[in-house]
């Protein structure tokens, strides 16, 4: 609420013309609304307490998390990689099945096999990256597909994994109306932990080096960024993260099978997911995953027998492609910020069509 | 054992027809628009239930469906060019397009399995069970049907490309898209009727695989991933490149399976491909792609 009258104060017509963004009030609001942000998500499960909504809420986390990590990646280095879900897989098998040779009962004790399967998952993003990474833009695309399926093929067909009849997971003996909010919170934790590290990213040197490499990755390996050694960093960031989120996932499933764990709908969903709020932006794949996934469990709960979630999802996401091609945060950020503009310059008394709005993109962007 | 492997480089061979032909749909598209389709897996599907309906409802052999079919399929074609692919931005098409012709890819899915359920079928005729019996060896006629039409339209495709004066507009778009609009060409034009050929072959590419696999709408995410194998190791943009890779990967798979175990001969089929790329990343006949400014 306040962030809203803050920033209604910021666009007033005395305000400077020419610091679109970055003023002082302006990252106030921006802050206050991040803690309104995390606060609702913290109060959630106490406001709705229906196991519904609140199992909706669990996966929903996990979602935001994987696109956040995904983000954190490709967003900010230009590489679009769909084999996420081998490191959401890893993740969970790590779980179960450390779970399982332990005789691990279910209880609190499992939540500390979550950053074990992050780092399991980085054990497997470090060959995985430095394979794929020597590629780039659609090679790399189909070869994350690619070593993705080899991976989903090994859990169906190595030993230890137990095949498609897949492993049972230790269900927690706690009260049924409080079970759903403990994986709530532990999830909301590996969360914030997602946002704090692509925060991180964002901020740091490292993060530039990623960004550089997006804009041009032989010049900015002219001017001396180690490219190999910065991507492949980033990927195994991203991929530990995305681990850990599918340690919460499969405990909180109870059971763990090679085509759910490694599911070719998930790389998709994450990417659309952070594509659909804005790649390269931290808010942008959390609002992504916070609208599509509990659309896309509701309409799965609602139309369990037919398959027209699938068509509503699907015609939803062309609609917003084609309508905000650079995804919903950036395209409503313009549109405030034209606003913004248009009204200062009403009130310096310039027509606000004055304005060249169009910028034309230069023709040979589409070559590369 | 000996014979049994050369059986499976035989059928290896006889099925790597029919991919060469859909990948060939897939990397003309690339070629021409670098938009990457990922709806080709369901376009093969539904090119196969479209053959399966002909024939179940209307006795129609599905061979000569395909005058039915394939035009169908290139309107279709036509229809997603237009709709969506068109309205892409420039700057980042490639990425764009992944997602636009999933999410297309996912409606299709949605709508055959409302109408045909998700059971598995397939497309039966006298040919589908039966083989001839030559030197020894068991060729199903499915097979060398299927490769025969295959070549036949590879060759059409060929000849269109490098024969027709619409053919040297595709190839010039293919080469770089500016200086064919430059020239004069209706890159636009080329654009749209180069998608919905490369959507069209999918018609007689998925009545083979219909005829020859038990589908259902899901089955499309193996055969885009296959697809999308064969493309890139052939180098993409590459139909000489597609060709010789599908031939090599079905080969390569079938002969795994007789030869050590069929639960190993896909991860063997991706295994190739991230083994040849990594040793050359632009495919095996793939441009090396000069750096723009």
């Amino acid at each position: 609420m306040s962030a809203r009258r803050e920033s209604g104060v910021a666009a007033s017509p005395d305000a400077p013309a020419v610091p679109l963004g970055g003023s002082g009030r302006r990252r106030a609001a921006i802050g206050a609304a991040w803690i309104a942000f995390g606060a609702a998500l913290i109060v959630f499960p106490v406001v709705f307490s229906n196991p519904t909504v609140t199992t909706i809420g669990v996966f929903t986390l996990v979602y935001m998390t994987s696109a956040t990590a995904w983000n954190g990646f490709a967003g900010f280095s230009g590489y679009v990689p769909l084999g996420h879900a081998v490191f959401f897989g890893v993740g969970g098998y790590t779980l179960a099945l450390v779970a399982l040779h332990l005789n691990m009962a279910g209880g609190y004790a499992m939540f500390a096999l979550v950053p074990l399967g992050g780092i399991a998952a980085a054990v497997i993003a470090v060959p995985f990256g430095l394979i794929a990474l020597r590629t780039r833009r659609h090679t790399f695309v189909v070869i994350t597909i690619a070593v993705f399926f080899i991976v989903q093929l090994l859990a169906f067909n190595l030993g230890f994994t137990q095949g498609s009849s897949g492993v049972q997971i230790p269900t927690p003996l706690w009260t049924a109306a409080t079970f759903n909010d403990r994986f709530y919170y532990a999830a909301l934790i590996v969360l914030a932990l997602a946002v704090l590290v692509v925060w991180g990213i964002r901020r740091s040197r490292f993060g530039l080096q990623l960004l550089a490499i997006r804009d041009d990755e032989d010049r900015a390996r002219g001017l001396g960024v180690k490219v190999q050694r910065v991507k492949l960093v980033g990927f195994v960031l991203s991929g530990v993260t995305v681990g850990m989120a599918g340690g919460i996932y499969a405990f909180f499933v109870g059971q763990i099978y090679p085509q759910f764990a490694f599911d070719p709908l998930f790389d998709v969903t994450v990417a659309l997911m952070a594509f659909f709020g804005g790649l390269g932006t931290i808010s942008g794949p959390l609002l992504g995953a916070l609208l599509l996934e509990p659309i896309q469990q509701y309409l799965t709960l609602q139309y369990s027998v037919g398959s027209l979630y699938l068509i509503i999802y699907g015609a939803l996401f062309l609609v917003v492609i084609l309508a905000m091609p650079r995804g919903v945060i950036p395209t409503a950020g313009e549109y405030l910020q034209m606003r913004r503009a248009r009204r200062v310059e009403r009130a310096d008394g310039r027509s606000p069509a004055a304005t060249p709005s169009v910028e034309v993109a230069p023709l040979g962007r589409a070559s590369r | 054992m000996g014979s049994s492997i050369v059986q499976a480089i035989i059928d290896g061979v006889l099925t790597g027809g029919v991919y060469a032909l859909m990948a060939a749909g897939l990397t003309l598209i690339f070629g021409v628009m670098d938009i990457i389709n990922v709806a080709q897996g369901i376009f093969v599907i539904l090119g196969a239930y479209l053959s399966y309906s002909l024939s179940v409802h209307a006795g129609i052999d599905p061979f000569l469906g395909l005058l039915i079919t394939i035009p169908a399929l290139f309107v279709v074609g036509i229809g997603v060019e237009w709709g969506f692919m068109r309205r892409l931005k420039e700057g980042d098409r490639t990425a764009m397009s992944i997602l636009v012709t999933y999410a297309v890819s996912i409606v299709i899915e949605g709508v055959l399995n409302i109408s045909f359920t998700v059971n598995y079928v397939q497309i039966h005729a006298w040919y589908v069970n039966r083989s001839v019996h030559l030197l020894g060896f068991y060729l199903p006629y499915i097979y060398v049907f299927g490769f025969v039409l295959a070549a036949v339209l590879l060759i059409a495709l060929y000849a269109l490309l490098y024969r027709t004066r619409f053919g040297a507009s595709v190839r010039a778009s293919l080469q770089d898209r500016t200086a064919a609009r430059l020239v004069g060409i209706d890159v636009r034009r080329v654009s749209t009727i180069s998608f919905g050929i490369g959507v069209a072959v999918t018609a007689a590419g998925g009545m083979v695989f219909g005829a020859t696999n038990a589908f259902n709408a899901s089955t499309s995410y193996d055969l885009i991933s296959r697809l999308l194998a064969i493309v890139i190791l052939g180098g993409l943009g590459s139909m000489g490149g597609a060709l010789v890779a599908a031939v090599f990967m079905l080969v390569l798979e079938d002969v795994v399976a007789v030869a050590w175990s069929p639960i190993w001969a896909t991860a063997v089929f991706f295994a190739a491909l991230v083994v040849v790329l990594s040793i050359r990343p632009a495919g095996l006949f793939g441009r090396q792609v000069a750096r723009a400014q």
